[in-house]
């Protein structure tokens, strides 16, 4: 019988409190978690508990800050995604915030793909920074995602992608993300996952300009381990642009689906 | 002769290819992905894949912005 604290195990006694665990750390902790949530020095414990303690502004090692930025994970998921490499065609509204949000949530490795640089006029949606205009995406990207959690591993493609590109570039990954600007090439990433990327999670995206309903931005699966985001309708033309909120919903929506298929939400499913 | 464009049914021409019935319905071919009985076209298909009677064409298209 056991817990598991601060990712070492500890052994466990029926009735065991975090205050008993708070004491054994030395009392000075103030963040306390429990299986991935917030708890109190009162909580009553079960064995095979997940448990945090921590001090708050406490600086961790290396090894406790890969525990810790995962510390409100359901527990078991980071250990699956670590072994996971995501692909992200096109690293504007949607692709940027797609890798961040995989970076948060601990995926192993990321392929990125753009061959343009940061612009002003991408600063309305894209997570960017303005000391990063005149860089390359792949480049600040890899910076900022460095800057959210260091041991994510990212490979770059500096380049622009062409259809007969994806099916060779793409071929390791478990989960392939399509975040293009241009519907021609939205087109032909979805015709080489169907053709050359047998394996691999697809996960695309059509209609999410301008501020229309929150939820007619959907999920929809086109072809077993293929998936549509977005309402496909709204595109971006003279009238309609790109912003942040909108497009950020469809960035989740695509986030989530491939950790969703990750971790095997379509074998549950089918 | 009838085919069937996502659940629709659209008269065309007899020999018709992939590309007419997109132009037909004012679709832009290059952000479009046809699949017609069941199997994925190409994209040098969508000029010469020819429909047949009762032929199900599933197309799914793109709009721009990303």
């Amino acid at each position: 019988m056991a817990l598991l604290v601060n990712e070492k195990e500890f052994p466990f006694h029926a009735g065991m409190t975090l205050a008993d665990l708070a004491r054994a750390q030395g009392g000075d902790v103030d963040i306390l978690l429990v299986n991935g949530y917030p708890a109190t020095l009162q909580t009553v414990l079960s064995d095979g508990d997940q448990c945090w303690l921590w001090k708050r502004g406490k600086a961790p090692s290396a090894e406790e800050m890969q525990h810790l930025l995962y510390a409100r994970h359901t527990p078991g998921v980071q250990v699956r995604l670590q072994e996971r490499m995501v692909g992200i065609m096109g690293l504007g509204g949607l692709g940027s915030l797609v890798a961040i949000a995989l970076t948060r949530m601990g995926i192993g490795s990321l392929l990125l793909a753009d061959y343009d640089v940061v612009e002003p006029t991408n600063l309305n949606r894209q997570q960017y920074f303005v000391d990063q205009i005149g860089q390359k995406k792949t480049a600040a990207l890899r910076d900022i995602l460095q800057r959210v959690n260091p041991h994510v591993a990212v490979t770059m493609i500096d380049r622009r992608l062409a259809e007969d590109d994806i099916g060779v570039l793409f071929k390791d990954v478990h989960a392939l993300v399509e975040c293009f600007d241009d519907p021609a090439m939205k087109a032909a990433g979805l015709r080489a996952a169907l053709h050359h990327l047998p394996g691999v999670f697809y996960v695309c995206a059509s209609g999410l300009a301008g501020y229309g309903e929150n939820n007619a931005i959907q999920t929809r699966r086109l072809y077993p381990r293929i998936y549509l985001v977005g309402d496909e309708v709204s595109a971006a033309a003279p009238g309609e642009g790109l912003m942040a909120a909108r497009v950020g919903i469809a960035a989740h929506h695509q986030a989530n689906q491939v950790v969703r298929l990750l971790l095997g939400a379509e074998n549950e499913a089918s | 002769m009838k085919v069937f464009c996502n659940g629709e049914a659209q008269e065309i021409a007899p020999g018709s290819r992939a590309i007419d019935c997109l132009n037909k319905l004012g679709l832009d071919a290059s952000s479009v992905v046809v699949e017609c009985d069941g199997k994925i076209l190409t994209r040098e298909e969508y000029g010469s894949h020819a429909l047949q009677d009762g032929s199900v064409l599933e197309l799914i298209r793109f709009v721009g912005g990303g």
